[in-house]
């Protein structure tokens, strides 16, 4: 072998390199967590773990200043391995360090799959009305639903991302293009009062709510408990040119707006981003106690009723705190509540295909740990066995 | 002599602890114990009244006993029958507590005034009581994070004052000098009252004063009911939810309806008339009869309630810090003279201390029906607990009194840490709901809080190393090495029981939630201690750190592990510029300081160290 291959093969084999990258890594976690008070836990996720560079803009550009979660986590895995192909030996003393440091690397295959495959939503139930979708928590799209048909709704939906950009959308199933002529990331809706003109922005509604309600840009909210409700004025053109300019909000007070095109009926709506499902749940019940004499809650519990369309489920489940539903790849557990609203229960709705992952890897290190350091103290032990000269 | 003198000291200790479990004694005729042990149902819990005048006292001045202002010191619950039945006394005693200037200027006063120059009598600050809702309304509407300490005063002693109010609230009706006849007087009249409101309500011909005398008293219940958060009525014998506790004035109302007055509610005001008119026979009868009655229904809990005033009057953690400091001494001195004398001797007092604060762990567990580590304070008691049991291990091991001046250091300021957390009130909380998982408690909390205490421990043998070594002669190269192999065990404990206790706690979020890591600060906090551990041993075996190196690692381990204990609870508060002053993040980083400094001594070359711990 060559000086260059083994100078390579001692880099990347080195505990030199473990320790400098346990290092960062530490560094990189403690930093995020300090940036969350800015940046609220979804920002700083994005920023500090699923990325290779946390990134800085100086000025408007934006500059690599730390390794992120995928750089640091990725040399650690190839160190990880490559030492142990490098080093590795079926003794009794290695068997420990082997059984951890497979169990390490599987929590970082299992942290990186789940960064790139986990969902999570949130579902509003009311009682008595079956719903079949969960909405996203942070994102948002642009719906034009074809209504014309009562039995059976046609969805259009434009995720926020694309709509923001302002370029005009042609979609197969519309026959209309759509413009996004004015879009605000954080935006407030409010009734404008009677006899005073509409602002004076550049843009404005041609029809529907927008004729009566103002919109006005907010600074994008980074607080846990606050989302973002942007707002947009979206005009709509057919063959014979514009068919007007409505201006909607993700705000859940606007509804969304009726009109009708080409003898067909249409409804646009700014909305949370939709994952339809397969099967409906139905609040049957929400109960919520306190300790007596307190606001100390006590126990929130839903009573529910599941059904697929089929009828191969339609049974009742009953979801509290630490006690979840799981079905269909799904996990549904009680989230929150709308204070003083008890006929409303508000659940997560979290997808994890990856979620053995830790049970196995934590388990192989939990052994290996436990195997290594009994063989320390066993080995400590034997050597205090032996005479030694009576201590001081 | 030398061998029997450890015996000695332990004999000597042991008698004092005994002295510390006796009953305590009524002060006068009057059986106030036995009026401390009834039970009342306070923020959910059912607890004694003791519980409640000692609680209430910690929250109003931060210490349990009060003095007149004829110089008599009063039990706390002396205090708290003072408070209930003798208000026009109890108001000229010194027991709010105010330190911040700006607010004393609230009140015009001086320190001069107070007690021990900071206590102070509702007399002295009822002038100014407008002043100070004036004040405290303006405060609330600042977000807390950001409340100056100024704010954070004024809405502190409001707390309090609103806190006394329900303390006077909470049995009879404060401004009447005789509630006990007037209930009587009610109970006659309360038929005819009532058909007359009825009459007066349907503009019959009806006897107004009988009409007035209902309304007039009925208002008196209403303000009783409304300003009291105390439960002291128990449920009607037909009520078979143990815990419908109501409000003293909450039942007197219900005399309207049921006709007759509710016997736990004439009996509080029979306690009244009884401490009032200082008849201590009478008293001592109610409180037999009371407590007979209640037995009937609730035997367990006034067991449980007998235990815990039993455990108030002991406060076995006190007498556990006093034994831990005593110990750190007699053990410090050990390594000048003495070694094996002073040196068991401290063994000895240490393993009665942590005997005793084991007996208070598991009593407070067995009142609570709850794993050990439910809230901050707890988690004090237990990493201190967890650490002084594996010092006892070492000492076992090595006997050369390390392990005994760790055990005493660490022992003492984590009790001294949970005495400031048990200022905010109750330490025995209920949990709430997303938290109540006793399986869930006992496993992860458990684990990670005994990771907690590994951390510190080898922390603290960290910096027992480098002060010995730099300024004294006695780290001889055996001693060192003997202090590397305990740290480093340690810390091979400590990364298996904060990586399992990590892992239990993402298993706990994946079972209940659907999902395994959330990045949360309190997470990322626990993943920092892994990662520090992770660290320490593989620069250890890679030799990047040799003794001295290994030493100053875990002397960090200090720093992340209070930062994941206390510091992620901060965020939000101590990050933000008006967050500085606060107390506890003061405290905190004067820790991560002091802990800093220790490091840069550790990395003094050693030329200029006392001792040769020679191979590092």
């Amino acid at each position: 072998m060559n000086d260059v291959a083994r100078q390579f093969r001692y880099f990347f084999t080195s505990l030199e390199l473990t320790v400098v990258l346990l290092v960062l890594g530490m560094v990189l976690v403690f930093a995020a967590t300090l940036d969350q008070v800015n940046l609220g836990i979804w920002a700083v996720q994005e920023k500090y773990f699923r990325s290779f560079f946390v990134l800085a803009r100086i000025g408007d550009i934006p500059v690599p200043v730390f390794p992120g979660g995928y750089f640091i986590g990725g040399l650690l895995l190839i160190n990880l391995i490559a030492s142990h192909v490098y080093r590795f030996k079926a003794t009794a003393r290695q068997v420990g360090i082997q059984l951890a440091h497979g169990g390490l690397i599987l929590l970082l295959i299992g942290e990186l799959l789940t960064g790139l495959l986990q969902d999570d939503f949130s579902m509003r139930l009311s009682q008595e009305e079956p719903r079949n979708y969960s909405e996203s928590f942070r994102e948002n799209e642009l719906a034009i639903v074809d209504t014309t048909d009562p039995k059976h709704d046609e969805v259009v939906a434009i995720p926020e991302s694309i709509a923001a950009r302002g370029e005009t959308i042609q979609h197969p199933r519309l026959p209309f293009r759509v413009i996004t002529r004015l879009y605000y990331p954080n935006s407030l809706i409010r009734n404008r009062e009677a006899g005073t003109p509409a602002s004076p922005a550049a843009i404005k509604a041609s029809k529907g709510i927008g004729l009566n309600v103002d919109l006005t840009p907010l600074p994008i909210t980074y607080k846990q408990d606050e989302r973002n409700l942007p707002g947009a004025f979206v005009e709509l053109v057919g063959s014979e040119g514009t068919i007007g300019t409505w201006m909607i909000s993700a705000d859940p007070r606007m509804p969304p707006q009726r009109f009708d095109y080409g003898g067909r009926n249409y409804t646009i709506a700014l909305r949370f981003t939709r994952a339809y499902k397969d099967y409906t749940l139905t609040l049957l019940k929400f109960s919520h106690d306190k300790y007596s004499g307190t606001e100390i809650p006590k126990n929130f519990s839903s009573r529910i009723r599941l059904q697929t369309p089929g009828g191969a489920d339609d049974r009742e489940v009953l979801i509290y705190m630490n006690n979840p539903l799981r079905y269909a790849g799904y996990t549904f557990f009680q989230a929150s509540f709308e204070p003083g609203n008890d006929k409303v229960t508000i659940l997560q709705v979290v997808r994890n295909p990856s979620w053995l992952f830790p049970y196995v890897a934590c388990s192989l290190m939990t052994l290996g740990l436990l195997w290594q350091f009994t063989i320390h103290l066993l080995g400590f032990i034997a050597k205090r066995r032996r005479p030694v000269p009576a201590a001081a | 002599m030398k061998k029997a003198a450890p015996f000695l000291v332990l004999a000597l200790v042991l008698v004092w602890v005994a002295s510390t479990l006796r009953a305590p004694r009524n002060p006068a005729a009057f059986d106030v114990q036995g009026f401390g042990r009834l039970p009342v149902l306070v923020n959910g819990r059912l607890k004694p009244l003791d519980t409640v005048a000692r609680s209430s006292l910690l929250q109003l001045q931060g210490r349990q006993t009060v003095t007149t202002p004829e110089g008599r010191r009063l039990q706390p619950i002396e205090w708290l029958l003072d408070v209930a039945f003798r208000p026009a006394k109890a108001d000229t005693y010194q027991h709010f507590e105010i330190v911040n200037p700006d607010v004393l200027a609230v009140f015009d006063l001086r320190t001069s005034e107070g007690q021990g120059e900071k206590r102070f009598s509702l007399r002295q600050l009822e002038p100014k009581i407008a002043e100070l809702q004036r004040q405290a309304k303006l405060a609330d509407q600042v977000e807390s994070a950001v409340r100056t300490p100024f704010q954070r005063g004024v809405l502190q002693i409001y707390g309090n004052l609103v806190h006394y109010q329900r303390l006077r609230h909470a049995f009879v009706s404060p401004g009447r000098p005789d509630f006990l006849g007037d209930l009587l007087k009610f109970q006659d009249q309360v038929k005819a009252g009532v058909e007359a409101v009825r009459a007066k309500q349907a503009g019959q011909p009806h006897d107004e004063a009988a009409a007035k005398a209902m309304t007039d008293i009925g208002e008196r219940f209403v303000v009783m009911a409304e300003s009291t958060t105390f439960l002291v009525v128990p449920p009607e014998a037909t009520n078979s939810d143990l815990t419908a506790w109501k409000s003293a004035g909450a039942a007197l109302l219900d005399t309207f309806r049921a006709g007759t007055v509710n016997p736990a509610a004439l009996a509080y005001a029979g306690f009244a008339h009884a401490w009032h008119s200082e008849k201590p026979e009478q008293f001592n009868k109610l409180v037999e009869l009371f407590r007979a009655d209640l037995s009937k229904r609730f035997a367990p809990q006034l067991r449980k309630c007998d235990l815990e005033t039993r455990f108030n009057a002991a406060q076995p953690f006190y007498t556990s810090s006093v034994l831990y400091a005593l110990a750190f001494f007699v053990a410090l001195f050990s390594w000048l003279v003495w070694p094996s004398l002073l040196g068991r001797s401290a063994f000895w007092v240490i393993a009665v201390a942590w005997a005793v604060a084991t007996a208070g762990i598991a009593c407070r567990m067995w009142l609570e029906g709850r794993p050990p580590v439910t809230n901050l304070y707890s988690s004090a008691l237990f990493v201190g607990w967890g650490a002084v049991g594996l010092c006892l291990l070492l000492e076992a091991i090595y006997r050369n009194a390390i392990g005994s001046v760790a055990a005493g250091a660490i022992g003492f300021s984590t009790l001294v840490i949970a005495h400031h957390l048990s200022l905010s009130g109750d330490t025995m909380e209920m949990m709430r709901a997303v938290l109540d998982s006793n399986f869930w408690l006992a496993t992860h909390v458990v684990v990670i809080t005994a990771g907690y205490s590994a951390t510190f421990l080898a922390g603290f043998l960290g910096i027992i190393y480098v002060l010995r070594g730099l300024f004294t002669r006695g780290l001889d190269r055996p001693t060192a090495d003997s202090l590397t192999r305990m740290t480093y065990g340690i810390t091979c404990f400590a990364i298996l029981f904060n990586f399992v206790g990590t892992i239990l706690g993402g298993i706990w979020a994946d079972q209940s939630w659907g999902r395994f890591w959330g990045w949360d600060p309190k997470e990322n906090g626990a993943l920092i201690i892994v990662l520090w551990n992770a660290i320490m041993l593989h620069a250890r075996w890679g030799g990047i750190v040799r003794q001295r190196g290994f030493m100053a690692l875990a002397i960090g381990g200090n720093i992340v592990t209070s930062w994941s204990w206390f510091g992620t609870n901060m965020l939000g508060v101590g990050l933000h510029s008006y967050g500085f002053t606060d107390a506890a993040f003061l405290a905190l980083s004067s820790f991560v300081a002091s802990q800093l400094a220790l490091i840069a001594l550790a990395n003094v070359p050693l030329r200029l160290w006392r001792s040769s711990p020679a191979g590092a």
